[in-house]
């Protein structure tokens, strides 16, 4: 097991340096000369030559990719154009928004997704399937944004009890310092208006945000656990008079969910990146609304830094479910020991 | 989850393309699919002629008749300048069907031929090419190719540039996968015992078989391709007006809700309506197939 997460871990390593280089590479060889981008049309041939010397643009390409990895290697990610602060602390700034939309939405998922799917599977064939089966299919094919605006349209001026955008009301005085998550930041200095404030928040982005995936785990988790009720050992555990509570929820449902963890794990990545959609419409203040104010300003270096962050996520999203699957399944993890 | 819901008892003594037909005609939300499909396909390549007023396609303005909700004259009601939604909309989905040709049009041929190569070489070229695309995947798709068209300055070509740059990747992966299960087949040791070239192994033996997968991947991949084209514009990075894309019309119809929510509404079913479709199509094409993703 210890070598197996040392492979990982330097597979992860790789994968991350090739990252770093290929952003870097399609930042550079994209149309268009940083320094003119940076500081706009209106700007003089001698503020861009001045420009491109402050930005290193000069030198040759090996000594810009050596100074940027260097800089990378000590968390420095340039400087932001848009709010000229370092990037990097404007997006540890905005990083705990994200997370804590993410995280919320993940929770979500699983406590909707796999009860559906296993009750999809107790009852397949009935109405009570095929109702799932239609929402699921409904979760898949809608569009983020259009039930991010759906659901604006009727949880919030149709009904009036939900906030429609930021994570807390301006009234309420907190700053979380903690960690930068309000619900846990607000559980630990015993504020419960901020916990309730923040869930209200939180529930409309995050809905939009887990539609997709709550419909493709539950499809999966209902697939896996057809599938693992014909194996012999839940006929067995049946035979020994066990509860079929306890066969399907702790026998079959610790088989049947290694599956749906690999979407889960695949989901959590692409959040990240549907976040960009939904922060959008609910102004949340996270990562994904600062990239998009900083593409939208051609901020190259904010661009960068959130791109690089995002993959950064994907690949620690992936290398976790990995570990995850690894210890929920000995075979996962010998096969993958195998294959390295 | 086949066995459990298509028993094909009643099937003996048809070809496999019959039995397939057969299935794919019992299954009803693929049939949906398919006419969903159609008629998209169908309104966007005869729109001038279908729709109710061409004019609206374009940067016309007709101020008397603006934010009209849904009638018999304005099905799905008209926008912020008196436009018809609805012919907005058949139009739009000329667009968007463009970008799904233009993106898979290169993307897959690409995709498909790395991951021929990948498999079948094996070694150092399987190495480099797979590993090259597992950090390509790891790239955030939207966030890349948002990125891609606000430098390259957002129009039409460049959305689809960024998407083709970042989609190929997925069928990269499924061919090499299908290609590596079948390089301990009979049929490929055969026709290389039989002295058949490198180029005949990949094109004639290998890439049939990996046929029905792509096309499966195709049709689900119109959907998300659709999905993201009109998520960029959403965010004013796709495809810039006048052209009436689905994306643009949502966002700036969503300036007016909630009191006239057709002009944002009415376009997000639209595009709901084509992804449903294709989705529900490639779902029917994979069971009919029997193929795994």
């Amino acid at each position: 097991m210890f070598s197996y997460l040392i492979r990982r871990a330097l597979t992860l390593l790789l994968v991350l340096l090739g990252l770093a280089i290929l952003i870097f590479i399609i930042a550079r060889i994209v149309p268009g000369d940083p320094a003119r981008i940076a500081l706009g049309p209106l700007a003089t041939a001698e503020q861009v030559a001045e420009m491109r010397q402050e930005m290193g643009l000069d030198d040759s390409f090996f000594m810009q990719l050596w100074s940027y990895l260097s800089g990378l290697a000590q968390g420095d990610l340039g400087k932001s154009l848009l709010t000229s602060r370092p990037v990097m602390d404007d997006i540890l700034g905005a990083l705990p928004a994200t997370f804590e939309l993410v995280l919320f939405t993940i929770i979500l998922q699983v406590v909707i997704s796999i009860p559906l799917g296993v009750i999809a599977a107790i009852y397949r064939n009935t109405w009570v399937d095929n109702l799932l089966r239609i929402v699921s299919l409904i979760g898949v094919v809608t569009p983020g944004f259009v039930l991010a605006i759906i659901l604006q349209l009727v949880a919030a001026y149709y009904l009036g009890f939900l906030p429609v955008t930021g994570r807390l009301e301006g009234s309420i005085d907190f700053s979380a310092d903690i960690t930068g998550l309000l619900l846990i930041d607000g559980t630990l200095m015993g504020r419960f208006d901020v916990i309730l404030d923040a869930m209200r928040h939180l529930i409309l982005p995050a809905l939009a945000l887990a539609a997709a995936g709550i419909g493709q785990v539950m499809r999966i988790t209902r697939t896996a656990m057809i599938e693992v009720s014909s194996r012999d050992f839940v006929e067995a555990s049946r035979a020994y008079g066990i509860p079929e509570r306890v066969v399907t929820f702790r026998y079959m449902l610790r088989v049947a969910s290694v599956a749906p963890l690999t979407i889960l794990g695949l989901e959590f990545a692409s959040l990240i990146g549907n976040a960009f959609i939904v922060e959008f419409v609910f102004s949340w203040p996270g990562i994904a609304s600062y990239g998009v104010r900083t593409i939208l300003q051609k901020d190259l270096n904010a661009v960068i830094g959130v791109v690089l962050v995002s993959g950064v996520f994907f690949v620690v999203a992936n290398l976790t479910i990995d570990m995850l699957l690894g210890l929920l399944d000995p075979r996962h993890r010998l096969r993958a020991e195998r294959d390295s | 989850m086949s066995i459990f819901e298509d028993p094909d008892v009643p099937l003996r003594g048809l070809s496999s393309r019959q039995m397939a037909s057969y299935r794919f005609r019992r299954n009803p939300l693929a049939l949906i699919g398919a006419f969903i499909v159609f008629s998209v396909v169908f309104a966007a390549i005869f729109a001038p002629l279908l729709v109710p007023s061409t004019e609206s396609a374009g940067a016309f303005v007709d101020f008397r008749n603006r934010h009209a909700p849904p009638s018999w004259n304005h099905p799905m009601g008209t926008d912020n300048v008196g436009r018809d939604i609805l012919s907005r909309v058949i139009f739009g989905y000329r667009v968007s069907l463009g970008l799904v040709v233009g993106v898979l049009g290169v993307a897959v041929p690409f995709g498909v031929l790395l991951g021929l190569v990948a498999g079948y070489f094996g070694g150092w070229t399987e190495t480099i090419i797979m590993r090259f695309t597992d950090i390509m995947l790891a790239l955030p798709p939207l966030a890349m190719a948002l990125a891609i068209t606000a430098v390259l300055s957002p129009n039409l070509i460049n959305a689809m540039i960024a998407i083709t740059l970042l989609w190929w990747t997925w069928h990269t992966r499924l061919i090499y996968r299908i290609v590596k299960g079948q390089m301990n087949e009979d049929y490929v040791e055969a026709a290389r015992v039989a002295g058949a070239s490198h180029a005949h192994i990949l094109f004639r033996e290998l890439l049939p078989n990996c046929f029905s997968a792509v096309a499966v991947k195709i049709s689900l991949d119109a959907g998300f391709v659709i999905l993201f084209g009109a998520s960029l514009s959403f965010l004013g990075l796709g495809i810039q007006p006048p052209t009436p894309d689905l994306g643009t019309m949502v966002a700036t119809g969503s300036e007016y809700m909630p009191e006239m929510w057709w002009q944002a509404v009415m376009p997000g079913f639209s595009i709901l309506y084509a992804i449903l479709g294709f989705n529900l199509l490639g779902d029917g094409l994979r069971d009919m197939m029997d193929v795994e993703l």
